[in-house]
């Protein structure tokens, strides 16, 4: 097997028993980018001489025991809107090309602490808004399952690199589903983690009451490794929990005999493509199979999540947007006459129009006259949103629901639609809306070979829940050894 | 109608910059000055990423002040955003509180017009940050943003409609500020800006209720120009309505050097600020516990200190409450006092000679450059004789200039105080030889001559020789003649 083919769990154990070196992995990496980069196009930034440097620098510390961490050493890849010192962060967007972060994040501090090694900052929808990738200014990443067809986002460029294996595992970042739904189109396990787990310290914000950062890797147990490392209080985000530390390795216990899972049956109804439900009705019957309790319910709320995450995303995005003004970093217009004229011409060249239509919509939902009719009301759904999951959470562990109503599609087609582009996210928003965790994991593949995404959900801080319903199945399943990215042309 | 069948109503927003160690969401020191840009980090520059985390400090403070004014503290506030652009703030919203202030109605007295007791309500008592500032026109036609001051903790105190002329308004700063010194929430340095005031003027005729449309000047940091602004305005006001036509809601601008205000261009008044809970923050919980101690935690207020003054000092009603309007002369006095023992001494000089440099100096309180153990030596100094009342003056004025031990001072200028008695009799001798008219006087008796010629050896000495020995000897030399 390919160093590149192996998860993150099967490359430490390697590199334990001494059948493979830290060099080796990196540089096996490195080929691997210079090889397949070009029909993929998943960074933005690639650090492969930094990588080569950094894990010959690690592996002499490991070897003579300055380093005990397990995973010293393992290679990853960044969602390009989280900060890493002395790198540039472009989040996709001209705004930001030539910007380097002066500070790291604090998850990029945590993955330091175990001395990973960075490849790159990996490509995405402009400030991570988007659900193609093709929002991506500066890149255009293909699906390596089908290069005609996108790589989902906005955290494409994570997945694509992942499936790719570009990367053993990345950090993506998800405000409505930009984990999920790229790791669903890319057959990859993505986690979304509860709203308040994982510092946003360092994450450029889209829409600060939604994003969390999270793994996508090849398999679950990557996901509860990486998840182990990224979690903790952090006192510069007071929205991220202080509670105590869970081992989530720990908790695969590849068993879900009397669990109870409900499935949601607006998730199933129209506008749901066909080959994704039959494919999630077979997944269905494995976990009955495997000892859990399935019951169908109803979870109407979720209609009006959509709309209620379109707006309170975009009224947040158009405040967070508001520090790109061309005054302090990033891109400055070449010829103004004026404060004004600065501040009009640097936005309106250097942001993209999906970017733009959100910083519209944003501002619009929070004007005076329009707050009460709009973003007051969105607040309130939010609310029963939430009541409505918590409702739910009483009878089931889990709800099961498709990860996306479609599997990847072609490059161009929704692009210049973007009512379509936010239908792509029916399925995941309404986790965010209420702050819980979500993970997709791949259930099958469509007739044309296209990977499908089952989305599992969970209360509010029961990743061990969530992962190990994910696990039992891909241990059922092996997906991983059925299906492979093909990089069809 | 005549301008008198008007009234002025004045409503006042003042923002006060807390003297916490540190900015209100990260770590960077709050202290005024400094090169451009040095007291500032990733967050408070507002870059890609960063979160506020809000300093526990500044939120005792504004407990501290709303306790002391009489408000009710919220058990449950949050923090909002104000949206807008302008270079000197970098998030491009402003961290502020919108309709959960942490306090709410409170009230301070103070004295109107007429000097009765009049009571000035308090709306709410909110947390924000300070923007930057913009230095303007040094290298060029550009500015250059300066960010040390973002993020530097304010609290914003919003008065109710209650003043009636410029000078209640007047009134109602300086006992905010007084009040504010003497929690010691902020040092109150009007002159760096750390404390001022937004004034709403409108104007109504006498009788009626509704109130009129109000002008709003923004970032007003004098007394002086608080003062005249406000009776500019009013008048203004007044002669557009006598002359048929409508004030207008706008912000308007106080030019200093013409005495007069001027609209702000229409853009800058036509401002939706986006208002919107801040997603980065946490609500603001207290508990009643919480609130308690920070009461228990309250230095004594300056009603409390006058009571004592009263009492145990036997100072006047008028000193006291002089003496206790501001805390730094109050402090003045106290550790005088501790030194010195002297009260009303010490009260005099203060209230006096000190009170009068001030004013003519257009000085505050606050800027006072001596030390309460200066003042104290030159109240001994006279006690023990050393100087006499005149020297003392001129000390007090010296110590304005060049404050430093009022005994070097003395020595310096040679101003000690001759006692000697053969010394101030050779001097009697001299001016009784030379004022034979007056010394007839005083022989006839007319004792006031015994003044003049006091005046004239204290004039020979330059204000050194003791009076009273002066005094007793003129009379004893004039007798044996």
């Amino acid at each position: 097997m390919e160093i590149t083919e192996l998860t993150v769990h099967e490359l430490q154990e390697k590199i334990k028993n001494k059948e493979l070196t830290i060099s080796e992995v990196t540089k096996a990496y490195v080929d691997r980018i210079n090889e397949k980069e070009k029909d993929v196009n998943c960074f933005i930034t690639t650090l492969t001489d930094e990588a080569l440097e950094k894990a010959k620098e690690i592996e002499d510390k490991v070897n003579k025991g300055e380093i005990k961490s397990e995973l010293a050493g393992i290679p990853i890849g960044i969602k390009d809107n989280i900060c890493v010192k002395g790198v540039r962060t472009t989040c996709a967007s001209k705004m930001l090309e030539n910007f380097i972060s002066p500070y790291d994040a604090t998850v990029m501090e945590r993955l330091d602490d175990e001395n990973l090694v960075n490849l790159g900052k990996l490509n995405m929808d402009e400030f991570a808004m988007g659900s193609s990738t093709e929002y991506s200014a500066l890149a255009k990443t293909r699906n390596p399952w089908d290069l005609n067809k996108v790589p989902g986002g906005s955290s494409g460029g994570s997945a694509a690199a992942v499936a790719a294996n570009l990367v053993p595992w990345a950090l993506g970042s998800d405000t409505g589903g930009s984990i999920r739904q790229p790791a669903a189109f890319c057959g990859v396990v993505g986690l979304k983690p509860t709203y308040g787990l994982v510092s946003r310290y360092g994450l450029v914000a889209f829409a600060s009451s939604l994003d969390q950062i999270g793994p996508i890797t090849k398999d679950v147990k990557d996901s509860a490794m990486l998840l182990n490392i990224l979690v903790g209080h952090d006192e510069k985000d007071t929205t991220s929990f202080d509670m105590p530390k869970v081992d989530y390795v720990a908790s695969l216990k590849n068993d879900v005999k009397g669990l109870k899972i409900g499935i949601p049956k607006e998730f199933y109804g129209e506008g749901i493509n066909s080959e994704v439900k039959e494919c999630l009705q077979k997944a269905i019957e494995k976990y009955k199979e495997l000892g859990a309790e399935v019951e169908e319910f109803s979870l109407d709320i979720a209609e009006y999540a959509l709309a209620t995450y379109y707006i309170i995303a975009c009224a947040e995005a158009s405040s967070n947007l508001g520090r790109f003004d061309g005054i302090r970093y990033g891109y400055r217009t070449k010829d103004y006459e004026s404060l004004e004229d600065i501040y009009k011409k640097s936005r309106s060249e250097a942001f993209g129009d999906e970017v733009k239509r959100r910083i519209i919509l944003g501002t619009y939902v929070l004007s005076s006259g329009y707050y009460d009719a709009y973003y007051k009301k969105a607040q309130k759904v939010r609310t029963l949103v939430k009541k409505e999951f918590d409702k739910a959470f009483e009878k089931y562990d889990i709800i099961l629901t498709p990860t996306s109503p479609t599997v990847a599609f072609d490059v161009g087609i929704k692009s210049n639609n973007p009512l379509e582009m936010y239908l792509a996210d029916i399925c995941t928003v309404s986790v965010n809306v209420a702050g819980l965790p979500g993970i997709s994991i791949p259930c099958g593949v469509d007739s044309n070979g296209m990977p499908i995404g089952m989305q599992l959900i969970g209360n509010r801080f029961s990743e061990s829940t969530v992962l190990n319903t994910a696990y039992t199945y891909e241990q059922a399943t092996k997906f991983r050894e059925n299906f492979k990215p093909t990089f069809k042309k | 109608m005549s301008r008198s069948d008007y009234e002025t109503i004045v409503g006042l927003e003042i923002h006060a910059e807390l003297s916490t160690k540190t900015k209100i969401f990260c770590s960077c020191p709050t202290e005024f000055g400094g090169e451009p840009n040095t007291h500032c980090c990733p967050i408070c520059m507002a870059m890609p990423g960063t979160l506020p985390v809000l300093n526990e400090k500044v939120v005792e403070y504004a407990v501290k002040a709303g306790l002391a004014t009489g408000c009710t503290i919220s058990k449950d506030s949050k923090n909002d955003r104000k949206n807008y652009f302008y270079p000197d703030l970098p998030k491009s919203y402003q961290i502020s509180q919108f309709d959960k202030p942490l306090c709410n109605h409170g009230a301070v007295e103070i004295e109107d017009d007429e000097g009765n007791k009049k009571e000035i309500g308090i709306l709410r008592i909110h947390i924000e940050e300070d923007a930057g500032k913009l230095n303007h026109n040094e290298f060029g036609s550009g500015s250059l943003v300066d960010l040390n001051r973002a993020g530097v903790p304010l609290i914003e105190i919003v008065s109710k409609p209650d003043m009636r002329s410029a000078k209640e308004a007047e009134r109602y700063m300086r006992k905010i500020k007084s009040i504010l010194e003497y929690i010691e929430v902020s040092d109150c340095k009007m002159q760096e800006g750390s404390l001022r005031a937004d004034v709403n003027v409108s104007v109504r005729k006498k009788g009626t209720n509704e109130f009129g449309t109000r002008t709003e000047m923004k970032n007003m940091s004098s007394f002086r120009s608080i003062v005249r602004a406000i009776e500019y305005e009013a008048e203004r006001q007044i002669e557009v309505i006598e002359n048929g036509g409508n004030v207008y809601q706008t912000t308007i601008r106080w030019d200093e050097v013409s005495g007069k205000t001027f609209p702000m261009r229409d853009k800058e008044n036509a401002d939706d600020y986006r208002y919107f809970p801040e997603p980065d923050l946490v609500a603001i919980r207290l508990s009643d516990e919480y609130i308690e101690n920070v009461k228990k935690e309250l230095p004594e207020l300056p009603e409390s200190r006058k009571l004592r003054y009263l009492n145990e000092y036997e100072l006047s009603e008028k000193d006291s409450r002089l003496l206790t309007a501001s805390k730094y002369l109050s402090d003045l006095f106290e550790g005088a006092l501790k030194e010195c023992g002297n009260a009303k001494a010490v009260a005099n000089w203060i209230l006096s000679d000190i009170s009068r440099i001030l004013n003519e100096k257009e000085m505050e309180a606050d800027q006072i450059p001596f030390t309460a153990s200066q003042l104290a030596k030159v109240v001994e100094l006279i006690d023990k004789g050393t100087i006499s009342s005149a020297i003392a003056k001129k000390v007090i004025t010296e110590l304005f200039e060049n404050p430093q031990d009022p005994e070097v001072i003395i020595k310096e200028n040679g101003w000690i105080q001759i006692s000697d008695e053969g010394a101030i009799r050779e001097v009697v001798l001299k001016i009784i030889e030379a004022n034979p008219q007056s010394v007839a006087d005083y022989k006839g008796g007319k004792d006031r001559a015994i003044g003049f010629l006091v005046g004239q050896a204290m004039k020979e000495t330059k204000g050194k020789a003791n009076p009273g020995m002066l005094n007793k000897m003129f009379v004893e030399e004039i007798n044996k003649m």
